[in-house]
Formats: C-alpha cells, sequence, structure tokens
C-alpha cells in the first residue's frame, strides 16, 4: 500500500471520539506535527483488539510535535519536541502556511 | 496546574495527568510475576492473543478504578484470564475452584 | 483536581477477612496458569523455560554490547540508525519482532523514551522495564515536563540542548545511543560497555562518566 504522507508533510492528529479500543491518546488529538518518518505498516488496533484480522494493515508515522504546541504553559525552550506513532487512520493532511 | 482530563480514551491515558516525583528505586519482581509475564508470551505463542491490542484491551476493560488499584502484573493476569475465558479455554468455575484450592494449599501450609 | 490517586506496582492485601497477603488477581494468575498447563495448551517445561528466556536478557549483556559497538564502529552506528533490527541481528542478537529504532543523543539533542499508555519496552535488548517506567507518574509527567522528570533522576539538560521525548504508542520499540563519555578514547569496546546504564539507553540518564 502507498503511504498518504511523506516525511516533512505537515499532519494534524484527529480528533475524534473512538469507543474502541486504540492508540492514539487524548493529549495528542487536534495537534499538528510533522511527519518524522514512515515506519512499517500494522493492522488497526481498533479491530486486532477484538479479532485476529485486522483488515489490510495501515501506514504507522512518527510524526514530531513542538511541546509548545502541545502544551500552552510547557515550561522549557521552544526547541523542545515530541515524537509519537500515529496510524495513518488518524492523520488529516494540513495545508502548507506558505 | 489543573489539566482537562476530559476525552482521555480510558484509564491508561495518562499522558500529561499531574502526578507525584517519579520513585526510581528498583523492584524485583515475585514469582508470580515472573510466571504471569512468561504466561502471556506463551499466550501469544499459542495465538490466544492475537496481537498486543488484545492484552491492552483487557487490561483497559477492568475500568478506572480497578485499573488504578491493581499492580501491573494483577492486570496482566485479569486481562489473560478474561481472554481465555472469552476464548472458551476455561471457565470462570474453574478458576474459582482452583483459587479456593490454592487458598487451601496456603493454608496447609504447602 | 485532576491529581489522582496512582496505583503502585506492589501486591497488596485487599481482603482483610483473609490472612493470606497474596490478592485475588495474583491467585487469579496462579489459576490460570495451572489450568492451562493441565488443558495442555502450554506445558510446566515451556513456562520454565520462558521464564529463563526473559531472565536472560538483560541491559548488560544485550543493549549494552550494541551501544558500546556503536560508540567504536560509525559503520555501525550508521546501520544502527538506519534500521536498528539488522544492525542487532548482525551482532547475533534477537532484535525482537517490532520495529526498533535506535535514537541518538548528540550534544545538541537529548532523546529519553516512555509509554505513556502501557509499558512499551525494548525488551529485546533491556529485558524487564524497571517499576519506575511502568509507573504512573512517569507515564504521566514525562510527556508534558520531561526536564523536571529528568532532574528526578539527577540529569539536567542545558536550555540550547533539545529534549525529544519519544511516546512509544504503537509498533515501535525506542533504544537511545548516549553520548560517549569523554576520556574514553582507545578503550576497548568490552570496558566501554560497563559504562554503559539502563538508564541511559532508556534516557533518563548518562551514560556513567569515567573516573
Amino acid at each position: 500500500m502507498t503511504p498518504a504522507f511523506r516525511v516533512g508533510d505537515r499532519v494534524r492528529v484527529d480528533d475524534r471520539y473512538e469507543p474502541r479500543h486504540h492508540r492514539t491518546p487524548a493529549y495528542v488529538k487536534g495537534k499538528v506535527g510533522e511527519v518524522e518518518r514512515v515506519c512499517l505498516a500494522h493492522g488497526r488496533p481498533e479491530i486486532l483488539a477484538y479479532r485476529n484480522d485486522g483488515g489490510p494493515p495501515r501506514t504507522v508515522y512518527r510524526v514530531r510535535l513542538r511541546q509548545c504546541d502541545l502544551w500552552p504553559d510547557y515550561n522549557g525552550p521552544a526547541h523542545d519536541t515530541l515524537e509519537i506513532e500515529i496510524f495513518e487512520h488518524w492523520l488529516r493532511p494540513v495545508e502548507a502556511r506558505n | 496546574m489543573p489539566h482537562d482530563t476530559q476525552g482521555r480514551i480510558g484509564p491508561q491515558d495518562l499522558g500529561g495527568l499531574d502526578g507525584d516525583s517519579v520513585d526510581p528505586s528498583e523492584h524485583d519482581l515475585a514469582q508470580w510475576e515472573r510466571m504471569v509475564d512468561a504466561m502471556t508470551r506463551l499466550m501469544y505463542r499459542e495465538k490466544i492473543f492475537g496481537d498486543a491490542a488484545q492484552l491492552r484491551e483487557g487490561i483497559e476493560a477492568l475500568g478506572p478504578d480497578v485499573y488504578q488499584r491493581l499492580s501491573y502484573f494483577e492486570r496482566w493476569a485479569a486481562s489473560s484470564a478474561r481472554k481465555c475465558v472469552m476464548e472458551g479455554l476455561v471457565t470462570q468455575e474453574e478458576l474459582d475452584e482452583r483459587i479456593a484450592q490454592i487458598r487451601e494449599r496456603g493454608r496447609d501450609g504447602a | 483536581m485532576a491529581h489522582e490517586h496512582h496505583g503502585h506496582d506492589h501486591p497488596h492485601p485487599f481482603q482483610p477477612d483473609h490472612p493470606e497477603p497474596t490478592s485475588y488477581y495474583e491467585l487469579l494468575g496462579m489459576a490460570l496458569n495451572e489450568l492451562l498447563i493441565e488443558k495442555g495448551v502450554y506445558t510446566a517445561g515451556d513456562m520454565r523455560a520462558m521464564i529463563e528466556q526473559l531472565e536472560a536478557v538483560s541491559p548488560e549483556t544485550h543493549g549494552a554490547k550494541v551501544v558500546a559497538r556503536a560508540w567504536v564502529d560509525p559503520d555501525f552506528k550508521a546501520a544502527l540508525l538506519r534500521d536498528g533490527a539488522a544492525a542487532v541481528s548482525s551482532l547475533g542478537l534477537d532484535p525482537g519482532y517490532t520495529e526498533l529504532t535506535a535514537l541518538e543523543n548528540t550534544p545538541r539533542l537529548h532523546n529519553v523514551v516512555v509509554c505513556t499508555l502501557c509499558s512499551c519496552y525494548p525488551r529485546s535488548l533491556l529485558g524487564r522495564p524497571p517499576a519506575w517506567y511502568k509507573s504512573a507518574s512517569y507515564r504521566s509527567r514525562l510527556v508534558r515536563e520531561p526536564r523536571k522528570v529528568l532532574a528526578e533522576f539527577g540529569t539536567t539538560v542545558p536550555d540550547d540542548v533539545e529534549v525529544r521525548v519519544h511516546d512509544s504508542t504503537a509498533e515501535l520499540r525506542y533504544v537511545v545511543v548516549p553520548m560517549r563519555p569523554e576520556g574514553t578514547e582507545g578503550w576497548s569496546e568490552e570496558d566501554l560497555a560497563t559504562l554503559v546504564t539502563r538508564d541511559s539507553m532508556i534516557g533518563v540518564a548518562r551514560a556513567k562518566a569515567t573516573r
């Protein structure tokens, strides 16, 4: 399968309710970052949590976010970052600002 | 600095919450904890757990109160037992009966 | 307010009418193991072998060797950063079944690893995670106030160095390659490995300084 995003793309972590098991923690939902790395593909946790066939694998990305974008009161330098693995079906494209 | 906990995806979703300072002391695992650790590995090997998501889902299903009360490998034991009951490998009655037997053995000083 | 009473990692008695210091869930685990053996899902020998296999992996015997090799061999370090699993396999070590990612600390960048949702950990290189790695306070606070948590481990990172937190949420496992301590020029790989601590490979500490 072809990954929808490339390294350097700006992406927003989808902020949606999901009643099933999933691996997108609340603190990154709705936040904007940049694709740092395109990783492997894996079945969706939302399905694999309940049965062994997770359906078509989905690409996992490492997304880099700025700490000051995650926490408005972040107590540290502006260059501090956080990286987290997010499945493709939890990412939305963000138009470049320029 | 209170943090809005609304929207947490479950009792496991701790990122960003307030907390105490980290206690860096080392803890040796008890024998039963080593056993539970190995048991989950064997359950993966035997495809009882088809994916790590299944062990995690069973832990999250404990709900916030039980999740916070249990120690780490107690959660794993609970999730493993739940999975085996759901798969029909064991019944809750068998587990209850065996727990009573183990308690008896303990009382007998075995 | 949102400050929660967090669980701790000690078994605790919770049925005051029972004298045994064993919890229901501990007994549940023991009961399940006995039943799975009796039903032939696995054998008692499988259990013993698996416990031994898990005990056999430690930061000293596995992770430290990988880091020490990376310190002395630039080609290996480049390979490790490119494809962690392949590089680890080339040393005859098991890379584990998840995608292994090595993170290099530099004079400008300090990496530190957490799993906020559970306790994902590079067990094939470091063995079992320490209790604090699984604790609610580490998992909740590292992503939000990493410098403060690092300071609690005695690690002060200057403001001109970027702190990069890695939240291990999915199919990757991370190992930090700490900076090689000064004054170790000419050291053997074996001696260098003794400076590579578990905590330095999680990122909460630096490699041991030389005397």
